[in-house]
């Protein structure tokens, strides 16, 4: 089923979108070249293959352009835009589904329940830490946001629940509103959290373990 | 509250989610906690760590590829 794209209400004047609808290539190149890595990571939340994921960028923005005429602007440019991504993934996705295992995890996935985030053990029978969390501040900026750290932020985000991956990454990789998100998947503000919430929590949790 | 309450309030918190008094309560603890400040700040990396995910230059050829179709789609709107 197509994502809606008609969820915000009055929409804002938007000079990128005149400036494409105008046919300026400039306005064209900037709006590609800001959001390639966005969508690119958007995309491979849902179809693994970095060479699929590629096609699905591509045929994204080739659907922008044959929509663009009859995109009135009633979301953000950049909300519609995603949408679209989401769309072309999820229909790549079940094109796929039927040779791999990995889309089936989709049915049996907890991500709306509220569950602990942080291993029991870490606290006493108080509730307090047991164990309390390090302080990262003291570690050096080219190991925090090093290759090495970020290939296994991938990887985490990777071996989340479907659900989770979704949310964080529209969130905090391609960094769109919680409001934009829960439009986009049509969940609610307390879905929208839970999920958010579990990934984030995951993700810690590996960095935790790495930087350690 | 305890901190183990606290860290499953965390985003709740950052959303603007939690109640006037929920928040004051929220604040209090943390206030009063270096643990939960440092899991507080460790979320903080985390997401400053996965916005930087997003840096991904496009490949010169989709550049291209792209650039081409939007002229060609140029052309079919001035035609």
């Amino acid at each position: 089923m197509p994502i809606s794209l008609a969820w915000v209400g009055e929409g804002t004047f938007d000079s990128e979108l005149d400036a494409l609808k105008a046919g300026d290539e400039a306005a064209f190149r900037a709006l590609i070249e800001r959001y390639h890595g966005p969508i690119m990571r958007l995309v491979m939340a849902y179809v693994r293959d970095r060479g699929v994921a590629e096609d699905v960028v591509q045929e994204t923005w080739l659907t922008c352009l044959r929509s663009l005429d009859r995109f009135e602007g009633r979301s953000s440019l950049k909300t519609w835009i995603f949408g679209i991504a989401i769309n072309v993934a999820r229909s790549r996705r079940r094109k796929e589904a039927r040779i791999l295992p990995f889309a089936s995890l989709w049915h049996r996935d907890d991500s709306d329940k509220r569950r602990p985030t942080v291993d029991a053990s870490r606290f006493g029978s108080d509730g307090l830490w047991a164990s309390r969390p390090s302080s990262w501040t003291s570690l050096p900026e080219s190991k925090v946001l090093g290759n090495e750290t970020l290939q296994r932020v991938k990887e985490a985000i990777d071996v989340l629940p479907p659900k989770q991956r979704e949310v964080i990454t529209l969130r905090d990789v391609a960094g769109l509103s919680a409001d934009e998100v829960c439009g986009l998947l049509s969940i609610s503000a307390e879905n929208q959290r839970v999920r958010l919430h579990r990934a984030r929590a995951s993700v810690r949790k590996m960095l935790e373990e790495y930087l350690r | 509250m305890t901190c183990r309450q606290v860290v499953e309030l965390m985003t709740d918190y950052l959303e603007g989610a939690l109640s006037a008094a929920d928040r004051a309560r929220f604040e209090e603890h943390i206030a009063g906690c270096d643990g939960c400040q440092a899991y507080l700040a460790q979320l903080a990396t985390t997401r400053r760590v996965l916005s930087k995910l997003a840096d991904e230059p496009i490949p010169p050829v989709l550049e291209a590829e792209l650039v081409k179709a939007f002229q060609s789609w140029k052309s079919t709107i001035q035609g």
